[in-house]
């Protein structure tokens, strides 16, 4: 029936890629309180410098020295960003456009001037990701899904994704009233002691870990769609925080399923030959939810400024 | 009441070190970049009184309060509250920043700013109960806020704002309260409401200290004052450092003579 082929085939892209987007979209909230959303771009930027630096010291393509090379450039250009701000008294928005142009030029160079060519690594990946061949070949139905030597085949990036997003939740969850304070008012979180900086670096950190994680399994696109669109999109549902980040979880899911089923058979069901690209369509399916709510959220006609002064 | 005139006269014949102080400063540097925006302030703020700031735009009002509550970490010199450093204080004092430096459009509600105020008590992870509710909501209630407790921050006027502020420092239940600019942009009836609570929490034994601009009101509201131009230009009581004098230096030729004349003597 319809059960084993989906199973096998489109169960776990659906579930990496709503698992990726969940995981950007939620710290991606307040990022975009802070007007830090940029920095997921960024991030996305920097880890190719960081994954083919990888490749040059171990001379493969594997996961961990992948995810450790573009873990270590993420950790690199935030640190560059932060001091830029401070000692160059920058506005970050600029010195985050600084740092992950310098940085990816910086990775397009290394890329040209070494042998990568045998390998496949390319710009096409680094955008696309490869959702769609990250099936579960041992699955032979939803049966597999409490078959313990099936589930030792599931692809890698599953039980990874889901680490991550435990350590996103969890560092949400038990940070949540710091972060509310200081990304509202920090000189007052501050006067009641809260660190703010090494808070905001710990966010920063975190919303990298995610984009990493997210960029090995599902490439940039997603990654950069997904910390800006759904929060977006849910602070124009709500105007209580906690609300928000409950609708941009809804939309992160929302945006992964639907895309991908579109992606596998829309164009079929258009009568055209070939799927198009999951990933691509899960940012656009993301685009479209922010477009709609742009039009018909109940909160799109804030007032920054107070109404009368 | 005796409790109140033993607050005063003790901090009037405070030792010279400031120990007993509400607030003492001590040489004090604080430097954003090359030139210092506060250079070698001393203050002392005696227990239960209430203190204006006052300077020109720019003379480093702002950026005295916030290195006294350590937001700002000085290049040279201490800030001590109650005879303790700020960091060992910090449950005895409440904050209300300048208004214009937070973002209105936060998806916030009032009295989810209010509760803001007791995140020293609930920390990480403790729970929010009925009491705390109850008490944002009286704290609201003393600035005349209630009815608003539902509504988005955003959708408040600039005097809401303010008492909403008002309303936060409230509920951090301290001992010293720093306002700054509580009074810009409000109108008059809120500028009553915000002066009525001030007092009242001075005749509770509090100490309040805010950076003031309407000069002609400093009297009426004040019993010290702090001139400030970054460096100290005068400290004292009212009768003591508010003089044309003062003011002039403090001000330089950017207020008319006539005007410093008036709103010092005057009234
Ligand atoms: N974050 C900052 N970075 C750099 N310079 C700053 C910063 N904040 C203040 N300054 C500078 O420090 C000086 C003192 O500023 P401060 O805000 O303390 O003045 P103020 O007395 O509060 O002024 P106002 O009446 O306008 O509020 C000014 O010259 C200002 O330009
Ligand atoms: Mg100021």
């Amino acid at each position: 029936m319809m059960g084993e082929e989906f199973v096998a085939l489109s169960l776990t892209p659906m579930l990496i890629g709503t698992l990726a987007a969940i995981a950007c979209a939620l710290p991606g909230n307040f990022l975009l309180l802070r007007r830090q959303a940029l920095i997921g771009d960024a991030i996305s930027h920097v880890v190719l410098p960081g994954i083919v630096v990888a490749f040059l010291i171990t001379g493969v393509i594997a996961a961990v020295p992948m995810m450790l090379g573009a873990a270590s450039a993420a950790v690199v250009a935030v640190v560059m960003i932060e001091a830029i701000r401070r000692l160059g008294r920058i506005e970050p928005g600029a010195a985050m456009g600084v740092t992950f142009t310098a940085m990816f030029a910086g990775g397009v160079l290394l890329l040209e001037q070494s042998d990568t060519s045998a390998v496949h690594l390319d710009v096409e990946h680094a955008l696309f990701g490869n959702l769609e061949s990250l099936i579960w070949l041992d699955a032979t139905g939803w049966a597999s899904l409490l078959d313990v030597e099936a589930l030792a085949y599931l692809p890698v990036e599953l039980p990874r994704l889901l680490i991550v997003l435990s350590v996103v939740v969890l560092f949400i969850w038990v940070f949540w009233r710091p972060l509310k304070l200081s990304t509202f008012d920090e000189s007052f979180a501050q006067s009641m002691g809260i660190r703010t900086g090494p808070l905001g670096f710990a966010l920063v950190i975190v919303a990298a870990l995610a984009a990493v994680a997210a960029f090995d399994a599902v490439g940039s696109i997603i990654v950069i769609a997904m910390f800006i669109c759904p929060p977006a999109a849910a602070r124009l549902m709500t105007n209580h925080l906690g609300t928000q980040v409950a609708w941009s979880v809804l939309f992160a899911t929302l945006s992964a399923v639907i895309g991908y089923v579109l992606a596998g058979y829309g164009p079929l069901w258009l009568g055209a030959d070939n799927a198009v690209s999951a990933a691509g369509m899960i940012a656009a399916v993301s685009g479209a939810i922010l477009a709609l709510t742009a039009i018909v959220g109940p909160h799109r006609s804030r007032s920054g400024a107070p109404a009368e002064e | 009441m005796t409790a109140i005139e033993l607050a005063t006269s003790n901090g009037t014949l405070m030792d010279d070190h400031g120990a007993d102080a509400a607030l003492a400063i001590r040489s004090m540097t604080v430097s954003y970049g090359q030139k210092p925006a506060v250079f070698s302030v001393d203050m002392t703020v005696p227990r239960g009184s209430m203190t204006a700031i006052i300077g020109p735009n720019g003379a480093g009002k702002s950026t005295l309060l916030k290195a006294a509550l350590g937001v700002i970490k000085p290049l040279a010199g201490s800030a001590t509250v109650f005879g303790q450093p700020v960091e060992n204080a910090r449950a005895r004092i409440a904050y209300v920043p300048q208004r214009a430096s937070v973002d209105w459009d936060f998806p916030t509600r009032v009295l989810d700013v209010v509760l803001m105020g007791l995140y020293r008590e609930l920390g990480l992870l403790g729970r929010l109960r009925g009491t705390h509710k109850t008490r944002a909501m009286e704290c609201l209630e003393r600035v005349d806020m209630q009815d608003f407790a539902k509504r988005q921050i955003g959708q408040l006027s600039g005097g809401q704002q303010q008492r909403v502020f008002l309303a936060r420092a409230l509920a951090q239940n301290a001992d010293l309260y720093f306002l700054d600019e509580p009074f810009s942009g409000v109108d008059a009836a809120t500028e009553k409401a915000i002066i009525n609570v001030l007092q009242g929490l001075r005749a509770d034994g509090k100490t309040v200290v805010a950076v003031h601009h309407d000069l002609s009101t400093v009297p009426d509201y004040f019993d010290r004052v702090f001139l400030i131009n970054t460096t100290r230009v005068a400290e004292g009581t009212v009768e003591e450092a508010f003089t044309p004098q003062t003011l002039q230096e403090a001000y330089g030729g950017r207020l008319a003579m006539g005007q410093l004349g008036q709103t010092a003597l005057g009234t």
